[in-house]
């Protein structure tokens, strides 16, 4: 059992998934499935961050994300202002410590970062004053988009304890699947990563999770196959020989789905390569594909953290 | 000439084995006389008196891994700069690696360092040419007349010679001058992009991982090219278990091969990256336990000859960066004798084994006259108290750059006078 929600969030960022409890997921959770129903009414536009800043800074080119954030920005009263890689100093030699000074000097309350960089959020956040939320750190985390998928899998399935969970494709240079295995071990979910060798990174089964190369091993009775994106760069020759091949072993279609679940659902975190890693009657099948959901509750996660992040400043702990 | 008696002094020599009370006398940049019976009845008028109270007297360190940034980064660290680290560590002697800018792949790069040197007069600074011109790997430098000015060994230093056939020909080119090649192992193909040890940490970390397998692979091919071309070679710091067992069995079989680590190797491993802790990315990467373990037994029974600081000096905008931008390497001549005498401390090495790799072992490596206490011999000498306990505070360290991972640490011994040809170049306060 994962136990009850936690009352409080007792953490000043949210910079990865790993080393929160599950009592600390659920409280995000539940304020993320009451931010859903908020969203669905006419009017949505809330006060709660009426006059506070929030600054989405984004050294690496992402249009969901950061228009995800915007919007959750927004929709709780917020001011939300874009700072890109291309706008800001950064291309001029400024370092990201003389960054994080610039930004406390600008009394920001919220900055939601994304960084090609393991671990360049953190060292962020550890200059500067106010809450941190990493929106994606190189190949380490991206925990909002973990707690997306867990929201749009608790929707839909009603809970995430005991689901097989099957994250499939590249595994080496995903932040996404690292954040989802933290979190579904800590609902304890079992995971499974699928993927060709070359794009399993070593020793991945110490995070807690099972290895398989087959998708036919890997989805068999799977209550949810997340799909990760393949980019265009690794794909002729340098971890996988060509599109063709890798389409061919590991992407998705209704053949390789069959030993899954009957149920189970389908999940990408987007942007998709149709006929790459996912077919497209596959991705487009309302019954099982959760990929238009996801975007949806993005937001409502997004919301949830902005307000679990900024209550100590608003004084509503 | 002046003449000054250390008395009442702990003698320690590695390279003889002697470690028993008694003085030692200099003359000029010589050392006259040493023994436990010297000036039993006294000393003569006319030489300065110097009571060491008991404490060690043992040869000035020599440390065969030093990065000078000059020329090309002075911002990093100069010639006068890690002279003065140097003597605050109790190092008399450093080697220099040829990676500045440009590399000193020439004579007119050793004459330099050579002036540079002398104009600072503090310590001895040796200078290692680069094995290929620029160090970039395909064509030999002029290793003869390198020679005659002074380099004292060839390595194209932090970067790898990559090609085997280059190899063959620098070991087989080198011999004729009975010169040593010193190898960065590491292959560079599996090792490009690398950030920190492969494995659980970096996974979790999301950072590329760097095989142990890159330098067993490059120390087995190594071996091979050795002995196909009759040189000799050096591998700079081993780290893993496996590059430790090899070098074993092949010096077993008779290979002119000596390897070297450095403190870190000894005394971190890949945990304390922490969280993308840049102090501690260094080439090759800090390993696991058991490794760090291996590493502690090949010192132990010889199979790894000497420990070197790996000295490398990096500025705050070369640091304070994410971790995948950072450079590698931190500084240790500060450091230097401490670490090496917590071999000591936890009974690992005797207190004369840990010495020796420190003096007259990476001394005679390079046919360095150093390292050595003995009649006749250059007067660099390290009084030290190998007990004091103290806090590594790299703020307070001479060495321009301050990225040190053992800020906070706490280790046992220190210098307390670095004497350099007779002089006195550096003393602690109080």
């Amino acid at each position: 059992m994962t136990g009850p929600a936690a009352t409080r969030f007792p953490h000043r960022h949210l910079l990865g998934i790993e080393g929160l409890t599950a009592g600390e997921i659920s409280l995000v959770l539940d304020l993320a499935d009451g931010y859903v129903e908020h969203n669905r009414k006419p009017v949505v536009k809330e006060s709660l961050l009426h006059g506070r800043t929030v600054m989405n800074l984004f050294f690496e080119n992402s249009t969901r994300t950061r228009t995800s954030f915007e919007l959750a920005g927004k929709r709780l009263g917020a001011d939300v202002i874009n700072m890109s890689v291309d706008a800001s100093s950064v291309k001029k030699g400024e370092t990201l410590i003389d960054t994080a000074a610039t930004l406390n000097a600008m009394h920001v309350d919220a900055l939601v970062v994304r960084h090609s960089e393991s671990g360049a959020v953190k060292l962020l956040s550890d200059k500067v004053n106010c809450s941190v939320i990493n929106a994606g750190d190189g190949n380490h985390e991206h925990p909002t988009q973990a707690l997306l998928d867990a929201l749009a899998i608790r929707r839909r399935l009603g809970r995430l304890e005991g689901l097989i969970v099957a994250i499939c494709g590249d595994i080496l240079h995903s932040r996404v699947a690292r954040s989802n295995i933290h979190l579904l071990n800590a609902m304890g979910a079992r995971v499974r990563v699928v993927g060709p060798p070359t794009l399993v990174p070593s020793a991945i089964e110490r995070l807690g999770c099972e290895v398989h190369h087959t998708m036919l091993s890997g989805l068999k009775d799977a209550d949810v196959v997340m799909m990760l994106r393949l980019q265009n760069e690794r794909m002729s020759g340098q971890y996988v020989p060509s599109t063709r091949e890798y389409f061919y072993f590991y992407g998705l279609e209704y053949e390789k789905l069959e030993v899954a679940k009957p149920d189970a659902v389908i999940m990408h975190p987007g942007p998709m390569n149709r006929g790459v890693e996912i077919d497209s009657e596959v991705a487009d099948d309302l019954k099982r594909s959760m990929i238009l959901d996801q975007v949806e509750l993005g937001v409502a996660v997004r919301m949830a953290v902005l307000d679990i992040l900024t209550r100590d400043r608003r004084g509503a702990n | 000439m002046t003449r000054v008696a250390y008395t009442n002094a702990r003698l320690l020599d590695p390279a003889t084995g002697l470690d028993a009370p008694g003085a030692l006398l200099t003359d000029g940049t010589r050392i006259a006389d040493l023994g436990p019976g010297l000036f039993q009845d006294g000393v003569p008028e006319g030489i300065e008196v110097v009571d060491l109270g008991g404490q060690c007297l043992a040869p000035g360190l020599v440390d065969m891994r030093v990065m000078v940034a000059e020329p090309g980064n002075e911002q990093k660290e100069t010639i006068k700069s890690v002279s003065r680290a140097a003597a605050a560590g109790g190092v008399t002697s450093i080697v220099c690696l040829p990676n500045t800018t440009p590399v000193r792949d020439d004579v007119s790069g050793l004459e330099f360092l050579a002036r540079r040197a002398r104009e600072v007069k503090l310590v001895k600074v040796y200078a290692y040419a680069s094995a290929t011109r620029g160090a970039q790997g395909s064509e030999i430098t002029e290793m003869g007349l390198l020679s005659r000015a002074g380099a004292v060994a060839f390595t194209d230093g932090t970067r790898a010679i990559e090609s085997a056939k280059v190899m063959r020909r620098a070991l087989s080119y080198a011999k004729g001058f009975g010169k040593l090649i010193i190898q960065h192992p590491e292959e560079p193909s599996l090792a490009s992009g690398g950030m920190m040890n492969a494995g659980e940490i970096a996974t979790r970390l999301g950072l590329t991982g760097i095989p142990r397998e890159a330098e067993i692979i490059m120390i087995e091919r190594d071996l091979r090219l050795v002995e196909l071309s009759g040189g000799r070679l050096h591998f700079a710091h081993v780290t893993t278990s496996e590059s430790v067992e090899i070098i074993r069995r092949a010096k077993a079989r008779g290979l002119a091969v000596t390897c070297d680590t450095a403190p870190h190797y000894v005394a971190l491993t890949e945990t304390d990256v922490g969280e993308y802790r840049t102090f501690a990315k260094v080439s090759p990467p800090l390993r696991g336990e058991m490794d760090r373990r291996a590493v502690v037994e090949g010192l132990a029974d010889g199979t790894i000859d000497a420990i070197a600081s790996d000295h490398i000096p990096q500025d705050q905008d070369h640091k304070r960066v994410p971790f995948g931008q950072a450079e590698f390497g931190v500084i240790g001549l500060e450091t230097l004798l401490p670490l090496t005498l917590e071999l000591a401390h936890k009974r690992k090495l005797s207190l004369l084994q840990a010495l020796a790799c420190v003096t007259c072992k990476p001394a005679d490596i390079l046919e360095l006259p150093a390292g050595r206490l003995a009649k006749g011999a250059s007067a660099d000498l390290l009084v030290f108290d190998p007990e004091v306990p103290w806090t590594v505070d790299p703020a307070a360290f001479k060495s321009k750059s301050k990225n040190s991972p053992f800020e906070d640490r706490p280790v046992q011994g220190r210098p307390l006078r670095t004497v350099v040809d007779g002089r006195t170049v550096w003393q602690a306060e109080g």
